[in-house]
């Protein structure tokens, strides 16, 4: 890696004047940085490590939401909310490797919003609320494409909101080298309708797959998603699958998460 | 006999420093005033370079020199250690590979300049500050596509990109087409055996020292043959006699053969040291391993395999193209040639084979050999075309195998090797029992039950190790002899030490090795170490590949401890006041046969090192001795495999659910370890036949270059395997009468797990001939999506 300056702040305050500097750049768990700054892929002059933020860490169950803070690692999140949000906790259990998820944030994983991350799946799946230093950012509002959001520059998320749902499951296929996601979906059964969150497969990110939402809202099984299938055009193409594969697995872990949500 | 000795699953003792971090391997080695390298590699595939002005980045911090082409004006180009003649009996192709890019690039990674500074940091931002420009030239990727007139060249002097169009045995040639043109059916295949990045857990390091004082050099470096580096760096590289020059292999972490070649960059740190008059140290980084390490495999053939209605083998033809990247790595020529064409044959009694090998070059890393070397690539084939002709002519897969097994020894085959010894029918006798054959059709159903496709896949293999008879290898090209040298140390009290010229890169010689000897001479194999590794130490070896440490090395040693016990016997005899032939040595004492007069074990060797009551007219002080062991044939370890898989027909995802092994290894001398080896060889047959693949774009771009899409298999990707080797037909010409494990599983795993994917396929209905390597899940569900169609 180049050399920079790391910065090691011990509030969001302190955080969000560091970033304010020119040049500088949030550093969470370090999991998708660090590895860009060893193949010497990207040259920040200044890292403000969250790392050492107390406030930016640990999960709250209260009513009918879980609240993240934005600083918690993988393996924390899977331990806390394993009761609350069991699907949740699954998916956070199931990322990466043991390192990954004792380094790895939640707010980290937003906030790179990689088209093949798994905590963006849940976070639209579940409508989460991303919230920052600054305000309050509904899931669909958050997700804007591959690598972007609606953070700006020097915003930090602090904590995510995730309303728990009356039943929900993340049912993915690994990419078998990365182990990311090679396609994978969150479904999401609310009061008021179903949510379906599609990762991994699609160009632009995570999106919904509103098809499927109406018509397990309609009907919360999986031969009622078992006719539809979603559109390859914007799907990956690449070494691990081509967009007609990526589209039709959409298809597959939507019906075998709904089964698997009961 | 005492604890330890042969047949004993003794721990590996070298494990202690391995598993507590006290291994010293070649990066921990530093050496005082050290510099470090960092090369400059091309980002393109081919190309002329244009514009190379290093005068910025001299002028760096912490630069020391940046070396171009131009300060090797006077070395040699990296040697190929193999010749191979064509059809017509013309030499191959052999381009100058250089230490440094000389005008043109021709793959990526392939080394332009060398920044030596303070530190390696300080040479890497050297490195970016090197102005380079390289006009762009097509890349030749494709292997047919190198072959056809027109194409761009790689080697622009040799006008073509064919390195060498290899028949073998070329006097089969019109037999063979005669024989399949006749043939009452011909089953054909055509397949791709897939490129492999070798990643062993250790990237290669290189370190070169110069003392000024008494002009020697020395060059620390991961390697599996520290003398075949002396000899092809010393001799043809660098111009430095041997006996100036000492090679030093410590602790491997691993090769799979890509740590037998001779690389540039250990030429370069070896050189530069003396340049620069300080000592310099490169470390690879894992993204340099992917586009410097020689890769592996990397065959396109097409098999045709003609038979009688019953299965009767008739005739064999293979026709291959083999990828030699854009240089001859050092045993590159030899894999697809000598190390595929003899292995042909199998474990079968067919009596026509021919086999062809065009070498291509292209804007690719080299190829050379990585666990197998050849053989696999020849499994594969083999019994890829034998279960298609099964399915085809109605024939249960191990039925049709056992119709055509030689079962008679020796057996001459087709293809000029002589297997010496086997029983083959035996081992898949084993198989059966381990793999629960019997239970297959219960557990298929279950995991119908469940909506999954369970198939069961077979493969027999047959392997060459303990290479290499060298007179044999000399005539058909080899610019090596290929025995093994010992030399073994008695101390004055009785402990040994062992020099071997086989080198330990995860093999656990230091524990098989003191095995062999505690046992010849009935002593403790704690009292045994073992040095290997470096040329200053060691006698003149041939280091370890082909699984021939034991079969070659190992016999060296007992040679050597075979004139150890005469000169014993001896000094004993005289100690003793008796006959030499009436000397017995068993658990450590030598005896008087018929009396009960006895020495022990360190009061012979005391005398040997203290001659005070010593027959000095007759035989001289100490007890040491030096013996070279050079094979009279090829080994021949066979098996038979079986691997069980359950396909996810929804999404092609295949699991592996069990796996067996019954091999043939000869006499065993230390059960625990040939498990490990077999079990590690799996992993890596798994991972070439499920998960790996080195992938190039049209530009000669590497699209695997990191782990995030180059997949190797992971611990919870392959099942708890079934392993035996109970099957013992002792090999018939060395000592021991071993014959090698090393590569076994690498071998005779491809075929089986993609025989049991088809086999899934097939039996549920979808019709699927063949899917080449890797069956990652896009692939296995494309080629269900065709069948439905």
């Amino acid at each position: 890696m180049y050399a920079f300056e790391l910065v090691r702040p011990a509030t969001v305050a302190e955080a969000v004047a560091a970033l304010a500097e020119d040049g500088a750049q949030a550093l969470g768990g370090g999991q998708t940085l660090i590895p860009t700054l060893k193949a010497r892929l990207a040259m920040p002059e200044k890292l403000v490590s969250l790392g050492g933020i107390a406030e930016l860490r640990g999960v709250t169950v209260e009513g009918d939401e879980v609240r993240i803070g934005g600083g918690t690692p993988h393996a924390t999140v899977a331990h806390e909310v394993a009761k609350a949000y069991p699907a949740l906790a699954s998916l956070a259990e199931r990322i990466g490797d043991p390192h990954v998820r004792n380094r790895g944030t939640i707010g980290g994983s937003l906030a790179n919003n990689d088209p093949s991350a798994c905590y963006p799946a849940a976070a639209l799946a579940s409508g989460a609320t991303i919230v920052t230093n600054k305000r309050e950012i509904a899931a669909d509002d958050y997700f804007q494409g591959m690598f972007a959001t609606a953070l700006d520059e020097g915003e930090i998320i602090t904590e995510v909101i995730f309303p728990i749902p009356q039943a929900a499951h993340y049912e993915k296929i690994r990419q078998p080298a990365s182990r990311f996601p090679l396609v994978a979906v969150f479904v999401a059964k609310f009061a008021d309708g179903v949510r379906v969150a599609v990762t991994g497969a699609a160009e632009n990110g995570v999106f919904r797959w509103t098809e499927a939402e109406e018509a397990l809202s309609a009907d919360f099984s999986p031969s009622a998603v078992e006719g539809l299938s979603a559109d390859s055009d914007g799907m990956i193409g690449d070494m691990h699958g081509t967009p007609e594969y990526r589209a039709h697995l959409i298809g597959v872990m939507t019906r075998r998460a709904v089964a698997a949500a009961g | 006999m005492p604890d330890g000795g042969i047949g004993a699953s003794t721990k590996r003792r070298e494990d202690v420093r391995f598993l507590t971090g006290k291994g010293r391997y070649t990066d921990d080695y530093n050496r005082p005033d050290q510099t470090y390298v960092w090369f400059l590699r091309s980002d393109v595939a081919h190309g002329r370079i244009t514009k190379l002005d290093t005068s910025a980045a001299e002028a760096m911090p912490g630069v020391v020199k940046i070396f171009t082409s131009a300060d090797f004006t006077t070395a040699g180009g990296i040697p190929a250690g193999w010749q191979i003649h064509d059809r017509q009996g013309e030499p191959m192709k052999e381009p100058k590979h250089p230490i440094l890019a000389e005008g043109k690039v021709r793959h990526v990674g392939d080394p332009i300049a060398a920044v030596v500074a303070e530190t390696r940091a300080q040479a890497r931002d050297a490195a970016e500050a090197i102005e380079v420009d390289i006009e762009e030239l097509p890349a030749v990727v494709d292997m047919r596509a190198a072959l056809e007139a027109g194409s761009a060249l790689v080697h622009d002097d040799m006008g073509t990109n064919l390195c060498f169009d290899w028949g073998f045995v070329e006097d089969n040639r019109d037999a063979v087409d005669a024989a399949i043109k006749a043939a009452p059916h011909v089953t054909t295949l055509e397949l791709v055996n897939n490129r492999l990045i070798p990643n062993a857990m250790e990237p290669r390091v290189a370190l070169g020292d110069y003392d000024q004082a008494d002009d020697q050099h020395t060059l620390y470096t991961t390697s599996q043959n520290p003398h075949v580096i002396r000899l092809l760096m010393g001799a043809f590289v660098l111009s430095i006699p041997e006996q100036k020059l000492r090679v030093v292999a410590p602790d491997v972490g691993g090769g799979f053969g890509s740590k037998i070649f001779h690389y540039a960059e250990e030429a370069f740190v070896t050189a530069a040291a003396k340049v620069v008059g300080r000592p310099v140290k490169w470390t690879s980084t894992r993204s340099e391993a992917f586009m410097s390490d020689a890769h592996g495999r990397d065959h396109v053939t097409k098999i045709e395999l003609a038979t009688e209605k019953d299965g009767t083998f008739l005739a064999l033809r293979s026709t291959t193209l083999a990828n030699m990247g854009a240089y001859l790595s050092t045993f590159a020529p030899s894999i697809p040639t000598y190390l595929h064409g003899t292995l042909m044959a199998g474990n079968y009694k067919t009596p026509q084979i021919y086999v062809n090998v065009r070498a291509v070059f292209t804007n690719t890393v080299p190829v050379d050999a990585y666990r197998g070397a050849g053989r696999p690539e020849a499994t594969f084939q083999i019994e890829r075309v034998i279960d298609k002709a099964a399915r085809e002519l109605g024939i249960d897969p191990i039925e049709i195998r056992r119709r055509n097994y030689v079962t008679e020894f020796p057996y001459q085959t087709p293809v000029a090797v002589n297997y010496d010894i086997g029983d083959y029918n035996a081992l898949m006798d084993k198989l059966i029992e381990i793999a629960d054959v019997a239970g297959f059709p219960a557990r298929r159903e279950e995991s119908a039950a469940r909506g999954r496709l369970r198939g069961l896949g077979i493969s027999s293999y047959i392997e060459a190790c303990g290479i290499a008879p060298s007179n044999l290898v000399g005539q058909l090209g080899a610019r090596a002899g290929l025995y093994e040298a010992a030399t073994v140390r008695v101390n004055p009290t009785g402990g040994i030490t062992v020099f071997t010229g086989s080198h330990s890169h995860g093999q656990g010689h230091e524990t098989t090795f003191p095995q062999v000897v505690a046992s010849m001479l009935g002593i403790d194999a704690g009292s045994i170490e073992i040095s290997h590794g470096d040329t200053a130490k060691v006698p003149f070896g041939m280091g370890t590949y082909g699984s021939r440490s034991l079969a070659v090395g190992g016999s060296a040693i007992v040679k050597a401890v075979d004139k150890i016990i005469a000169k014993a016997k001896k000094i004993a005899a005289h100690l003793m006041e008796a006959a030499e032939t009436d000397i017995e040595l068993k658990d450590g004492r030598f005896s008087v046969a018929g009396t009960d007069k006895s020495v022990a074990w360190a009061d012979v060797t005391l005398a040997a090192y203290v001659p005070h009551n010593y027959p000095l007219d007759q035989i001289e002080p100490g007890l040491e001795e030096t013996a070279f062991y050079d094979p009279s044939n090829f080994t021949y370890p066979a098996g038979a495999y079986a691997c069980e898989v359950e396909v996810d027909p929804e999404t092609g995802v295949v699991t592996v659910l069990g796996f067996a092994a019954a091999d043939d290894f000869g006499n065993v001398v230390n059960p625990m370890i040939v498990e490990g080896q077999v079990h590690g060889g799996i992993a890596q047959g798994i991972g070439q036949a499920m998960l790996e693949a080195a992938g190039y774009d049209e530009n000669g771009q590497i699209t695997t270059g990191s782990y995030m899409d180059y997949a190797m298999p992971r611990s919870n990707d392959v099942p708890n395997y079934k392993v035996d080797h109970s099957c013992v037909t002792p090999c018939t010409h060395n000592p021991l009468g071993v014959k090698g494990c090393g590569e076994a599983g690498a071998i005779g795993s491809p075929p089986a797990f993609v025989n049991a994917v088809l086999d899934a396929l097939n039996s549920g209905g979808i019709k699927v001939d063949h899917i080449n390597m890797p069956l990652t899940p896009s692939r296995v569900w494309a080629a269900i999506q065709a069948a439905r169609a």
